[in-house]
């Protein structure tokens, strides 16, 4: 098998993603992308915001750079920076300054985990100036007409350390993420997995159960995408509860009570 | 090897007679003393132990266990008199002495139930696992709670202590599931939603009335545990195979499968109880059905009720204000029609669907906020719908702010009434002579410190004006700020100097190096402290002023570190009294009421301390911090009115910071008691406490201990 490597703004998704829409969200997402606005995605952990993500990337046939932020990202880690090679040094730039250059969308994903300095480089970007200082550089990077700036962000986390600045958040357009309903959240799990209809809707149903958890033992319900695995392991053959017990339990908690009642409300509803 | 033989009757009876205390008690432990005589000296070493334990809650116990021992030594392991001398102890604690002395005598009820007990399973070991799984079902949040039978008031459900049935555990587990579902699903499934108290006393017959209403409402909800959770609904089967008869006689046939209609609800069972109430016997009850209580339960729904409508009202009235208060220019109109609140279905509503449904303002939808989604949802559980006067906002005469405050109680208030524990938190307390704890003894309160707007604050800081300027500055000294790592291998950064020693390395041949790059590096005092103060009586005077004065110099410090901290003081009176003083929390900021509530503290009563390390432990154990410190600030020995004093109170502190370190917090102590080296080495550890011989040098001490104990 031939493996090919690309660079990140060269590469386009082929296949449309499976996206099911729960409101307006691609709309309104088209009309920013449009006007460029940049947008926020606010949504509890695996509900599609990455998915949505790829989805309009496709839609608008743009390449997409995604960068994971964690709490050791720096401004040069986005921007970029001089690196040494032989005896010059040459300058890299960092894939924030490389989706400005080329007009490709740039989804910086849990955005609150990156270091307080790192966020404030966006910021001349998700405004009308739309530029991107290069300090290190002495220059001043113009974004293309194409480049999309969006971020997400999970208000679930109530840690005070984790909340999203005013000066930033005053910058985006925001879109909601939530879990879908019932049956919207069946259709997906049958359609992504091909498992039968019935017990796509009997995972759904042990999903909001612990749903109801949250709060009260659990930091989090089941999100979607546990769903998916679940229902991926159950469409080869795995048995519901045991598929519930390694996709979805094992993957909430580790509190021994926690985890019996989640298996045990799992074995009730299979 | 005289050592190992037996102790003669002699020794044993001047030792019984000394634990006893003969003395005064009386007894007369001769006869014992010879039958304790004849055995190896191990089995009279372990006898007499654990008759000092018991005799040292109460004598009388002591004796009474020693008198019940020697005839049941045969036949019980070493293990069950620990837990039978341990359960008659702790009935002590909980319910005194009879009760207590019950449990001695009934050896052979205590047997039996320890044999149930080891196939069975027991609700106290169970509840958190059922509790998890009752509030994973939908709807209210029941809580559990224990019952002769079990049954539910549609907002506890109750259980019995123990359930051994079954053959082991697991399946007794799984009986104690099904109960909980079943109580679970009269709520869900609205046994309530008539008003069944009115119907039994309505009949002619009450209680066929009820039994026969109980049995056919069983089936019905069989039916929707079936559909809704078929799992269950399987090892219901199971286990009503083992233990009822579950073979219905041709009739009940006949009404189960009427009942079996995806959308019948109570009213059918209603319809035909009253069709069938001369005609047929109720089936006899299955094993986790349990009780039905009309009476005690209308008068929970009638208080949720009322409760509830007001509740919602409140909070629609703050949506609408908040609504109101984002668009200045509503049409006045709009403001007068009441009615402005709506809910649009997403779907009819009926008891297999999830209890949502979509509120609307002015023909908005708005996203009701999480409380008043599940009071919604508790209201469609108790009426079926959420009735239109429901849905007007609280006018100005019922409109109370105070419903989002969250309602505690005023400890002050629970000594007005009748004693209880209620929103009390409720730790154990080491009895040293028990060897073991006294389960949930103390009941500990939090109170707020009354702030003194006084010159207090400005007088220390204009008293202590040298000290204050030195302490900032050693302590903005230790804040560690970011630092630029050079040679690195990798960063943001070219490191110019080390770059130009690796060209020239490579022009005379050398391999250049790959650590070229410079690197911030951020360096976080990731510290959270806590202090305790001493506030008993015992503090008045001037060691009240130095502690005062040096928690002000404290805080004026650590505001230039940054470290997280908070302060509380601690004090009571026996073990109901127990109280916390909270002079600022880890939130707070040193603003002018913390200022305040310093100047505020003020002596109380004893000082028991065992609790106030406990619940501090678990306020540290909330903050997120690498480094967690306790620090106690004490002018004594841990004492209180009742047993809390001498060994006791030393020996429970030690224990208490003992579980301290278990979870990783750092004890630490200043006292100005200079007796204090007697015994806080045996509490704190030899390293982890500084007495301070001058009461006056405290204010600079405490800072400077701190500084000493961080870096």
């Amino acid at each position: 098998m031939q493996v090919q490597a690309k660079k990140t703004e060269e590469y386009f998704i082929k296949n449309e993603p499976f996206y099911q829409p729960v409101a307006d969200e691609i709309q309104i997402f088209e009309a920013a992308y449009q006007q460029k606005l940049p947008v926020l995605l606010k949504g509890p952990t695996g509900c599609g915001k990455t998915r949505f993500m790829e989805h309009m990337a496709w839609r608008l046939k743009k390449p997409l750079i995604t960068v994971s932020c964690h709490d050791d990202l720096t401004a040069s880690d986005l921007v970029g920076r001089y690196l040494i090679q032989g005896g010059n040094t040459i300058w890299v730039d960092g894939p924030l300054a490389r989706a400005v250059r080329t007009g490709a969308i740039c989804y910086l994903d849990e955005i609150v985990e990156a270091r307080k300095d790192t966020m404030v480089v966006i910021h001349p970007l998700a405004d009308d100036r739309r530029v991107l200082p290069m300090e290190k550089l002495g220059e001043i990077l113009e974004a293309d007409n194409d480049f999309c700036l969006s971020i997400s962000y999970n208000p679930g986390y109530q840690s005070v350390l984790k909340d999203l600045k005013q000066s930033t958040r005053q910058r985006f357009v925001a879109l909601e993420f939530d879990y879908p309903s019932a049956e919207l959240e069946t259709a997906i799990i049958a359609k992504e997995t091909g498992i039968e209809k019935e017990v796509a809707a009997n995972l759904v149903k042990f999903a909001n159960m612990t749903r109801n958890l949250k709060g009260s033992g659990l930091e989090e319900g089941a999100s979607t995408r546990l769903l998916v695995h679940a229902a991926k392991l159950m469409h080869i053959g795995i048995v519901p509860t045991t598929a519930c017990h390694s996709a979805i339990s094992q993957a909430l908690t580790d509190d021994n009570d926690m985890l019996i009642a989640v298996n045990e409300l799992c074995s009730s509803v299979f | 090897m005289n050592s190992k033989k037996s102790l003669l009757a002699e020794e044993i009876l001047k030792r019984l007679d000394i634990y006893l205390d003969v003395e005064f008690t009386f007894y007369h432990n001769e006869k014992h003393a010879e039958i304790l005589a004849d055995l190896p000296l191990t089995q009279q070493q372990y006898i007499l132990a654990w008759v000092q334990r018991t005799a040292s809650t109460h004598h009388e116990l002591g004796y009474q266990f020693m008198v019940h021992i020697v005839d049941i030594l045969k036949e019980i392991d070493s293990k069950t008199i620990e837990a039978w001398a341990l359960h008659a102890m702790d009935a002590y604690d909980v319910k005194g002495l009879y009760p207590a002395l019950e449990v001695i005598r009934n050896v052979n009820n205590f047997l039996q139930l320890s044999h149930e007990k080891e196939a069975g399973a027991v609700l106290e070991d169970e509840s958190a696992v059922l509790l998890h799984f009752v509030h994973g079902l939908s709807g209210r949040k029941l809580k559990l709670e224990e019952a002769e039978q079990p049954y539910t008031d549609t907002e506890t459900i109750f259980l019995p202590a123990l359930v051994a049935q079954l053959e082991n555990k697991k399946e007794n587990f799984k009986l104690y599931k099904v109960m909980v579902a079943y109580c679970w699903a009269q709520a869900r499934f609205g046994t309530y939603r008539i008003n069944l108290d009115d119907e039994v006393k309505k009949s002619k017959h009450p209680e066929k009335f009820i039994a026969l209403f109980h049995a056919v409402e069983t089936l019905r909800l069989e039916h929707c545990l079936a559909r809704e959770l078929p799992g269950l609904y399987r090892q219901l089967c199971e286990i009503k195979s083992k233990l009822d008869n579950s073979l219905l006689d041709s009739q009940w046939q006949a009404i189960n499968i009427q009942l079996g209609a995806k959308e019948s609800t109570v009213n059918d069972t209603l319809r035909i109880v009253n069709e069938y109430l001369t005609k047929l016997e109720p089936f006899t009850p299955y094993c986790y059905q349990g009780l039905l209580k009309p009476e005690l339960t209308a008068k929970v729904i009638q208080d949720r009720i009322d409760d509830e409508k007001k509740q919602l009202k409140n909070i629609l009235r703050k949506l609408q204000d908040e609504f109101d208060e984002g668009k200045e220019t509503a049409s006045p109109q709009k403001i007068k029609s009441k009615e402005r609140f709506d809910l649009k279905d997403i779907k009819e509503h009926n008891s297999e669907q999830d209890f949502t449904v979509e509120l609307t303002l002015d023909g908005q939808p708005i996203a009701p906020p999480d409380n008043a989604k599940n009071l919604m949802s508790s209201i469609l559980q108790d009426l079926g719908k959420i009735p239109d006067d429901y849905l007007v906002a609280a006018g100005d005469g019922e409109y109370d702010p105070d419903f989002f405050e969250e309602k505690e109680q005023d400890p002050d208030e629970v000594w007005k009434g009748i004693y209880h524990e209620d929103g009390a938190f409720l730790y154990n307390e080491w009895d040293f002579k028990r060897q073991n704890y006294r389960k949930n003894w103390c009941a500990v309160r939090e109170k707020a410190v009354k702030p003194i707007y006084d010159n207090f604050v400005s007088n220390t800081m204009s008293k202590h004006r040298k000290l204050i300027k030195h302490l900032r500055k050693t302590f903005e000294a230790m804040r560690d700020d970011n630092k630029l790592l050079k040679r690195q291998t990798n960063g943001d950064e070219i490191d110019i100097d080390a770059y130009v020693e690796a060209l020239a390395d490579t022009s005379d041949g050398s391999e250049m190096t790959e650590r070229l790059y410079m690197q911030m590096q951020r360096h976080e005092r990731n510290i959270a402290v806590c202090f305790m103060v001493d506030m008993s009586g015992s503090t008045k005077g001037w060691i009240n002023d130095a502690e005062r004065e040096a928690l002000i110099l404290l805080c004026e410090s650590l505001e230039s570190l940054g470290d997280r901290y908070a302060i509380y003081g601690f004090s009571g009176m026996a073990r109901k009294r127990c109280e916390i003083y909270t002079i600022k929390e880890f939130d707070d900021f040193y603003d002018d009421e913390v200022k305040a509530r310093i100047s505020g503290i003020e002596p109380k009563d004893y000082t028991r301390m065992g609790f106030a390390i406990r619940h501090l432990n678990k306020k540290l154990l909330d903050v997120e911090a690498k480094t967690r410190i306790l620090i106690t600030i004490s002018d004594g020995k841990p004492d209180d009115y009742d047993s809390y004093r001498g060994e006791y109170g030393i020996e429970d502190t030690r224990r208490a910071l003992v579980e301290t370190r278990r979870e990783g917090i750092h004890p630490y102590c200043i006292t100005i008691d200079s007796t204090a080296k007697d015994y806080l080495p045996h509490m704190y550890g030899a390293a982890a406490y500084t007495v301070i011989d001058e009461i006056r040098e405290l204010p600079l001490k405490v800072s400077d201990i701190y500084r000493r104990l961080t870096t």
